[in-house]
Parts: C-alpha cells; structure tokens; sequence
C-alpha cells in the first residue's frame, strides 16, 4: 500500500498554557476528499495552519508526499504542491481575477527564473485560463477583484489555490456566508475538483460534508473526538452531542 | 515673463531627477518595508562612477549604459548581504545601517576622490541652446535629462504593469505574507526590486553630473527631498511620487526666483501641509 499524501503524526500546539490542538493524528489517502468538523474553537483553523506551516506545532510531525515538512516555511511547503484556501474574502483586491490567478499560475513554475523565454509566459497564461474556465470566473476576468460578489470572490479564492496546481487543496470553509445556491454551486465544484486533487477541507454546514467527504475527523476542544466515514460520523452519538449543542 | 519660462523648466529638471529618486525609495519602501537612508550615497556613488567613466571617454554616453548594470549589481550585492537581515526587524535597525552606510560611501569616495568634487562634462553632441520660442534658449542636455527622466518612468511603469515580476511586486507591496503563502520566491523579488531601486538612482546620479559636478555629500541633499516627495505623493503611490517631484522641483524652483530665502523651506511647509490635511499623500490609496 503506498504512503498517504499527507500523515500527521501526534499534533500538538499550545497558546499560553491551553492546548489548541492537542495530539491530532491525520492520514489522507491520495485522491480522498477527507472532511474536519467541530465546534468553534475547537482547533480546526489552528490544525490547518500546523499543516502548513504557518504555525509551528510544539508536538508532533507532519509528513507530505513522502517527505518530512515539519516546521518547514509555509513558503516552501506551497512549493512541494500543499496549496490553501483563506478564508479571507479577497486576496488581492486591486488586482483583476486574471492576475489573482496569475500569480499562483506563475508561483507553481517550479524553476522560476526572471527572465524566461515567452512561450514559458503564454503556457502560464493558459494555465491561467483553464483554471479560471474550470472554476467558472472566466466571464469575469478583467473585473478588479473586490467588485466581486461575495460568493465569486470566493470562488476566486479557490482558482488562486488551484492555479499553483497542488497535490492536495485545504479548503477553510469553503461555502462561509454563501447563499444556499451558492453553496450547492461550490459543492459541486469541489467534488469536481477531487476528480484531480486530494482535497482536506474545514466544514461548517453539516449537510455540505455528509454529502461529499469519504471521511470525516470530528475535532472538540483541540482533540480528535471521532473519525469515520459520513453514515458513522452521523449516528455516533458523542458527535450529535458535541455539534447539536454546539461546544458545552 | 522670460525669467518665469526659464525657471519653471529648471524646476521640472531638478524635479524629474527627484522623481527618479523618490520611485526607487518608494518601491523599496513598498515591497521590503525598508526605508533606505543610503538611497542618496549610492546616487552619489553612481555619480562618481559616471565622472570616472566620462572623464576616461570623453562623454557620459558609456556611463548612461554601464552605471545602470554597475549599480543594479551593487544593490543586489548589498540586499543579500547587509540589508536582508534586517528584514522583520525594528525599522530603527534599517534605519541605523543603512546611515552607517551613507558614511562609509561618502568618506570612501572622499578617500579615493578627494572632498572637492569633480566637474563632468555634458557630451558634446548636446552642447547647444534650443530655442523654445518662449522664455531665453534652454541647454539641450537639460532637455535630454528630462527626455531620459521619462523613458525611465514610463519603462518602470511598464515593467510593474506588463511582466509577470512586475505583477508580483504590485502584488507583494499589497500582501507579501499572501504572495509567499502561494509560493512565490519573494527573496528574489525583494533582491530584484531593491537593486532596480539603486539602479535608478544610479541613472539620476548620471544624469546629475553634467549639471552640478559631482560632490560627496550630493547625495544627503537630494535624499531628504526625496523622503518629502514620497510622503507628499503618497507611500507607495507611482504616479503620486512622479506628480509630488515635478511639483516640489517647480515650487523650489520658482520661490528661488521671488523670494529666494524661502526655497529652501517650501518642501517641507508643504510637506508638514499634506501631512495634517491629507496624511495618505496626493495621490496615495487609502
């Protein structure tokens, strides 16, 4: 059986004295769409940023495509192809929806130089493009980023992601503050995507995971309280305490 | 009436090298957070290997082409070596080195060149008058000084508007944490902009000579100014650095002509005028 993209190995991380992520272990099969829910403040933000490298984790190792990226620079582990989404709204708000995408485009050339020939410029170009096609953007290329609609600026965020064409995607509440439309509309833009990229995603709505993630790892109080597939997160009854009550 | 003509064009003169000045700080600023002090030294330095150049050819012709490459190199060398570890340090770190440095430049040009100065020759292609029809003849080099003023600025423009680096360093000035979380090499970028920065200065430096010589502490005067034209054009705006030069070389220019006790102080009246009433400069982005 070959390795997981991604093994994480005994998590841990502490903010003065209160653990936000305590002892999480995490094995994402290559082409998975693997699901973390749980309360608010229950670590799942915190968890992402240990993976990639935003936030140092006091314990633990993190493994990607066979290699040991603990503590390694988020910089450098978005180079290795661990790309992901913000929940930030707009990432670069002056800038069009084509050069959004652009830089990602050009930030996934992994011998990067200054000065390269032109045909390497028009492959990101059409890099470029495609992914604004998929993500369904393209009729809004030209339009300066912060005109967007909440739920393009969204989508926006998820082509920039895609643009540095990772190995596995983290989504942070991908559907956050979307209409129900909206929502239908990114959900099934995601399942499209695990066509191609393993994908982790962070999920509030309940409904919008059971329907999509292969697995999924319920997080409370920075631990792992449950994993399992969707039918098993759904009738354990530990979990419908937790998520129904919210965190007590 | 003749006297205004010849003034004002005077004053867009020194304003265009102040513009050349003013875009290289501001890029540094924007991109690396770094505020440069030896922006000025390094003008100077530029400026000395220009008399050098042109005294050894006989014109600056060589120097316009060779001070650039010189100079572009001189920053990258020093980005990766003194100024990189100040990065995510306190600004008065940045502040302290790179003073430090304006005086090693300036006492080592005064070492090997003397505290004198030297005189640089315009070329002699350019040694005429034009006559404008309006106001006295102006020196053509004047002219010429204004033409390669504009050809920087709008290549610059170009470069930040047009390539893919350029796109990034828009970018990074915006969001750098953003532009590293997406992969992108800013090491690169930040060596690659503050090495475009002093070659820019270098080009003012060159430009400079034929007009004033070339003197040591060239570089200390033209650099407050400098600072006064990025705050009043606005911190990181491009066309506001571009606008505020022109117009502080022009209001210098002409208080020197009606009240020449003032100039001196006109950059900074006004300065102090934007700063109360329009922090964010003329044109900078809120």
């Amino acid at each position: 059986m070959s390795e997981p993209i991604l093994l994480a190995e005994g998590l841990d991380r502490s903010f003065g004295g209160i653990h936000a992520v305590n002892d999480v272990s995490l094995e994402i099969p290559e082409g998975s769409l693997h699901a973390i829910i749980g309360p608010n403040g229950s670590g799942k933000t915190t968890l992402f940023n240990l993976i990639t490298g935003h936030t140092r984790p006091s314990a633990g190792r993190v493994r990607f495509a066979g290699q040991d990226i603990t503590g390694m620079p988020y910089s450098k582990v978005a180079r290795k192809g661990l790309a992901k989404s913000y929940q930030i709204t707009t990432v670069f708000p002056l800038l069009t929806v084509f050069e959004n995408v652009r830089i990602a485009a050009q930030a996934a050339e992994h011998s990067y130089v200054f000065w390269r020939p032109a045909d390497r410029i028009k492959s990101v170009v059409r890099h470029t493009e495609q992914v604004l096609e998929r993500i369904g953007l393209a009729h809004e290329r030209d339009t300066i980023a912060s005109n967007l609609s909440h739920g393009d600026q969204r989508r926006l965020d998820l082509a920039i992601a895609l643009a540095t064409s990772p190995r596995l995607l983290l989504l942070d509440e991908p559907t956050a503050g979307m209409s129900p439309t909206e929502t239908a509309a990114t959900v099934k833009l995601v399942e499209e995507l695990n066509a191609d990229v393993t994908i982790l995603m962070i999920e509030h709505k309940m409904d919008v995971i059971l329907s999509i993630a292969d697995r999924i790892t319920v997080l409370h109080q920075g631990e792992k309280l449950f994993e399992g597939a969707p039918a098993e997160v759904k009738s354990h009854p530990r979990v419908q305490e937790v998520y129904l009550t919210g965190s007590l | 009436m003749d006297q205004l003509v010849s003034q004002l064009l005077l004053g867009l003169v020194s304003g265009a090298l102040l513009v050349l000045l003013a875009l290289g700080l501001n890029l540094i600023f924007g991109l690396l957070e770094f505020i440069n002090f030896s922006h000025g030294a390094l003008y100077m330095v530029g400026a000395y290997v220009a008399s050098y150049l042109a005294a050894a050819t006989g014109s600056i012709w060589l120097a316009l082409l060779v001070v650039p490459i010189v100079m572009l190199l001189v920053g990258a060398g020093l980005e990766r070596t003194i100024i990189r570890p100040m990065y995510g340090r306190d600004q008065v770190d940045a502040l302290l080195l790179t003073f430090g440095l304006t005086y090693v430049l300036i006492e080592g040009i005064r070492m090997i060149a003397g505290s004198g100065g030297r005189r640089v020759r315009a070329p002699e292609l350019l040694d005429f008058q034009v006559p404008l029809g309006i106001g006295r003849p102006i020196p053509a080099y004047l002219l010429f000084v204004v033409l390669v003023v504009a050809l920087v600025v709008g290549g610059l423009w170009l470069f930040l508007q047009r390539t893919d680096v350029g796109l990034v360093v828009r970018a990074g000035i915006r969001d750098h944490v953003m532009i590293r979380a997406l992969g992108v090499r800013f090491d690169r970028y930040r060596t690659l902009v503050f090495a475009i920065g002093v070659a820019v200065a270098g080009i003012a430096g060159v430009l400079t000579g034929p007009i004033t010589g070339v003197y040591p502490e060239m570089g200390a005067d033209i650099l407050i100014l400098a600072f006064v034209v990025v705050v009043v054009g606005g911190m990181g705006s491009f066309w506001g650095a571009v606008a505020a030069g022109l117009l502080i070389g022009v209001l210098v220019s002409l208080t020197t002509l009606y009240a020449s006790v003032y100039a001196g102080i006109v950059p900074f009246v006004l300065m102090i005028l934007v700063m109360t009433f329009r922090p964010r400069g003329l044109l900078g982005a809120t």
